[in-house]
């Protein structure tokens, strides 16, 4: 008791101090950015009142939404933040996705790699959070990934639209000499009641971006709250359901040039034959040019449309130079070392895994190995960029999630100051982690150095796509359990292979890697379960291709090998497996409760349904929510098994936009079961197999099951919904199977053992 | 090459064998049709070719002299939005929707053929349009709305009433 009172006072102080600064830092950073990206911009009539918030002459308010719209709806919620606080409809606003500027940089996602258990609410996590922010700003990162968009706009969007209604009242009291708390705000417009009189904020705005900002000020209680907290008509919605030009491949200029690209099978191959001269005799074929990058080595082509780009490529008909006869027998053999080895880091340890393995009889232990595969983010649009190189200055026009690494990377290649470079962030079509590269801008920008001013518009085909992802990396687990007699887990050990997403991508970062790589173990170790004795650690493999973020990251197979093995033991011990995981949740009520919700929605009774029909459950906490699933799975006369309902209740905390947030986990339920059902992307002879989505296929529409979602808020704290959705649905699925046929199938895809309707 | 795109001639000179996506993309402008595959694996191209619908990716547009083309561009009339349109406005359908034009495409040709489709039927006209998103739920919603099938209020706004506060 006294060591836990000291360490309660140190951190107190801590967690106080930072707080403290915290406030005033979130004031600053919007008041006074590391650089206003639209401040002394010459061509723009706007006044920049932050930069988040933009009023043009015309009246019209502009919200700069600084993170990547690919689906998750995050233009409509984090401009609602703003709208909340500066008294203006969602409907009379415009929406865009600014440059890429370090005032935008995500302090949330850095936040998330800190050593600090996100369901842990204690003083000591709130110093580290708050130290990340400051980190964060440092390295300027502007990223939109890790489900950490609207979580890290909450207090800086909010304030930033106080920020900018209090500085526009000022004004206005100062013209009309009256007291500025006596003012209101309304529909875009300052108010005084006592007059009444009423002018518009387009005709403070030039006088008021002189002032000096007010800044104390706190956002508004959520009591009062008339958008946040309501389902939104999304501010996209119009467009994309109109067939607007909207995307980064939707670029289009009156002067333009297509191309595409041929890169090599794996990073730092290069071609040892390649038919330029077949390629350039194709009518409308204009250049082929090397192409090299971190990334691999290849050509591009250069043409007056897309689609006899791809005609030359094909004919470019290269031989690679690879001695590599990388396969699925080096996979294994690689997989195998590293279990063989042992080792790794040790992400979580607690109690004495080996002693209680070493008293324990044999009949004790439960053993079973797991496997996933690579796998391809299949974005629907595939990879693109425009780039246009003229006068010593480039731009560049793409989807991505990362426009401060795309604008640094481009600079660099092309051997121009970042100050030259302009990023354009379109709309994306899919993201999920594949965009956070910057393959596709580089590429179009080398390209673009032989264009001679004229922009190129760089499309990949899709097996160009499909062969050249970041890779969800394949994963092997080792588990074994020690079961008393009375079916209480005693201990559990888990050792969980892959390869280091955060190796792979500090290297072609051109860094080193530090310290421990969370997303090897995230969606087990990390996990809310309390054992005795639990130890999770992660033996490291080599890959010779790279590796990326796909949604969900280490969480879409950890949570699969650590449910799917849940279920094995709750079936050994002949417990119930939702009843042994709320054993195990003793002291996070938030997800006991999602736990208990989803049973009640799916009337589960253990998993049995009666003939030919099963219930599988799975439980994943990530990026900071409590997910639980249910998915119930029959059986027809031709042994085809159809998915044919999933219930989710879930918990991220404060929900500001319900039907966006159900949406999001709906989204990442599909995206996780197809992964289940039918994906995965094989190595043979140094290449990847699959190309196009006849060997890569995903879910389709008379496949998908009918999904409800409820949603609670138990959690004090805020959580992402774009991937907390995927985790839990592969093992939920798994285990459905497994009850449906009585066979545990522990290596994914499922369609290698069983067949899909 | 003579054809009709939307109602309006069109007039162009390109390969025969250029595929109908890329002569609306890159030579027209049309940009709401889209590329995905290229092989007619996921339905991102669709668009009506004399009111049925096609995968504009593999049809060569050589095959399609004085054919009558209408794309998605092509649906609202002024400012007004396709039926279709406007369901999918009112579920709120697209996420990323990158695949929408299609989905909307293959929605419009399945509902000028059958106005009241069974789930079956949805499903059978529906299978060839991949989405990435999982947006399959809120397209079900969408083409039993536009059909009159579904006259509640929307998914989308009915959602914040079942918010357990705990």
């Amino acid at each position: 008791m006294g060591k836990l009172g000291t360490i309660t006072r140190r951190t107190l102080l801590v967690g106080t101090a930072a707080i403290g600064a915290g406030v005033a830092f979130v004031a600053w950073r919007v008041n006074q950015p590391l650089e206003n990206p639209f401040r002394g911009n010459p061509d723009s009539g706007d006044t920049a009142l932050n930069p988040f918030v933009l009023i043009a002459e015309d009246g019209t308010v502009t919200i700069v939404v600084p993170r990547a719209e690919m689906g998750q709806g995050v233009t409509t919620t984090l401009a609602a933040l703003v709208a909340e606080e500066l008294d203006v409809g969602l409907s009379d606003i415009a929406v865009i996705h600014g440059p890429a500027s370090s005032a935008y940089y995500n302090a949330a996602l850095i936040t998330s790699a800190m050593p600090v258990e996100p369901w842990d609410d204690g003083m000591m996590a709130d110093g580290f959070r708050q130290f990340a922010g400051i980190v964060g700003k440092v390295m300027g990162m502007q990223l939109t990934g890790g489900s950490t968009s609207t979580r890290d706009a909450f207090d800086r969007m909010r304030i930033a639209g106080a920020c900018a209604r209090e500085t526009l009242k000022a004004t206005a009291a100062e013209v009309w000499n009256v007291d500025r708390s006596t003012l209101q705000t309304r529909n875009g417009s300052v108010i005084d009641p006592s007059g009444p009189r009423s002018v518009r904020y387009a005709e403070l705005a030039s006088a008021a971006a002189l002032r000096e900002p007010i800044t104390d000020i706190e956002p508004r209680d959520p009591s009062e709250w008339t958008i946040l907290g309501r389902s939104q008509h999304r501010v996209d919605v119009p467009a994309k359901v109109r067939g607007a030009p909207i995307f980064g491949v939707d670029m289009a200029f009156d002067e333009m040039l297509y191309g595409t690209v041929a890169m090599g099978p794996l990073p730092g191959v290069k071609a040892k034959k390649a038919d330029r001269n077949a390629a350039l005799a194709i009518p409308g074929v204009r250049a082929v040019v090397p192409l090299s990058s971190v990334y691999g080595e290849g050509f591009g082509v250069i043409a007056d449309n897309t689609w006899t780009a791809f005609k030359a490529r094909e004919a470019l008909a290269i031989e690679w130079e690879s001695e590599e006869s990388y396969g699925e027998t080096e996979l294994n053999a690689a997989f195998d070392e590293a279990f063989d080895a042992g080792g790794g880091d040790v992400h979580r340890d607690d109690g004495d895994v080996d002693s209680i393995f070493s008293e324990a009889a044999e009949d004790d232990i439960l053993a079973a190995d797991y496997a996933v595969p690579l796998l391809a983010h299949a974005t629907m649009e595939p990879m693109n960029a425009t780039a246009r190189l003229k006068d010593g200055k480039l731009d560049i026009w793409c989807g991505n999630q990362a426009p401060t690494l795309v604008r640094r990377f481009c600079a660099e290649g092309l051997g121009l100051d970042e100050e030259d470079c302009r990023v354009h962030t379109m709309m994306l079509g899919g993201g999920f982690g594949r965009r956070a590269e910057f393959d596709f801008a580089l590429y179009a920008a080398q390209m673009a150095e032989r264009t001679d001013g004229i922009p190129v518009k760089v499309t990949w085909c899709r097996e160009e796509d499909t062969r050249h992802d970041l890779y969800r990396p394949p994963a092997r687990a080792r588990c074994r359990a020690r079961l008393d007699g009375d079916g209480a887990i005693a201990a559990l050990d888990m050792q969980l292979a892959s390869p280091s997403i955060l190796g792979s991508l500090m290297g072609r970062m051109g860094m080193s890697a530090f310290g421990q790589d969370a997303t090897m173990s995230e969606g087990a170790g990390n996990q809310p379960y309390r054992l005795e004795n639990f130890r999770v650690s992660t033996p490291e493999i080599d890959l010779p291709l790279n590796v990326g973020f796909w949604r969900s990251v280490g969480n879409s197979n950890n949570a699969f090998f650590m449910e799917c093995f849940l279920d094995e033991i709750a079936r050994s011990a002949d417990r119930d497996p939702l009843e042994l995981r709320l054993s195990l949740l003793d002291g996070f009520e938030p997800a006991k409760a999602v736990l208990r919700k989803v049973g009640e929605m799916a009337n589960w009774q253990g998993g049995s349904v009666g003939p030919n029909r099963a219930q599988g459950l799975a439980f994943c906490f990530s990026f900071n929510t409590s997910v639980a699933q249910i998915v119930e799975v029959s059986r027809d006369d031709d042994e085809r098994i159809s998915i044919d309902k999933v219930w989710c209740a879930a918990d991220c905390g404060l929900v500001l936009d319900p039907a966006i947030v159900r949406a999001q986990l709906s989204g990442g339920i599909v995206f996780g079961l197809s992964s289940a059902m039918m994906q995965e992307i094989t190595l043979k002879d140094g290449a990847v197999e699959q190309g196009n989505f006849d060997t890569y296929p995903m879910m389709r529409y008379h496949q998908c099951p009918s999904i409800e979602v409820s949603l609670s808020r138990r959690q004090t704290f805020m959580g992402g919904v774009g991937e907390p959705g995927t985790p839990p649905a592969a093992p939920a699925l798994a285990n459905a199977v497994a009850a449906l046929t009585g066979e545990r199938v522990r290596t994914l895809p499922l369609n290698k053992a069983v067949t899909f309707a | 090459m003579k054809l009709t795109v939307n109602g309006q001639p069109a007039q162009f000179d390109v390969d025969p064998e250029m595929p109908l996506l890329w002569a609306l993309r890159d030579v027209l402008g049309l940009m709401g049709t889209k590329f995905g595959c290229g092989i007619a694996q996921c339905g991102a191209c669709t668009v009506m070719v004399d009111g049925m619908p096609r995968r504009s990716c593999v049809t060569p547009v050589g095959s399609l002299e004085d054919a009558s083309i209408t794309t998605i561009e092509g649906l609202a009339v002024g400012d007004r939005p396709h039926p279709v349109q406007q369901a999918w406005i009112d579920e709120q359908v697209p996420q990323c929707g990158y695949c929408q034009a299609g989905q909307i495409m293959s929605a419009v040709a399945l509902l000028e053929e059958n106005p009241e489709p069974s789930e079956e039927e949805i499903a059978r006209a529906m299978t060839g349009n991949y989405c990435r998103c999982g947006t399959y739920p809120a397209i079900r919603a969408a083409i039993l709305r536009a059909s009159g099938q579904e006259t509640g209020p929307p998914a989308a706004n009915a959602s914040e009433r079942t918010i357990d506060r705990g």
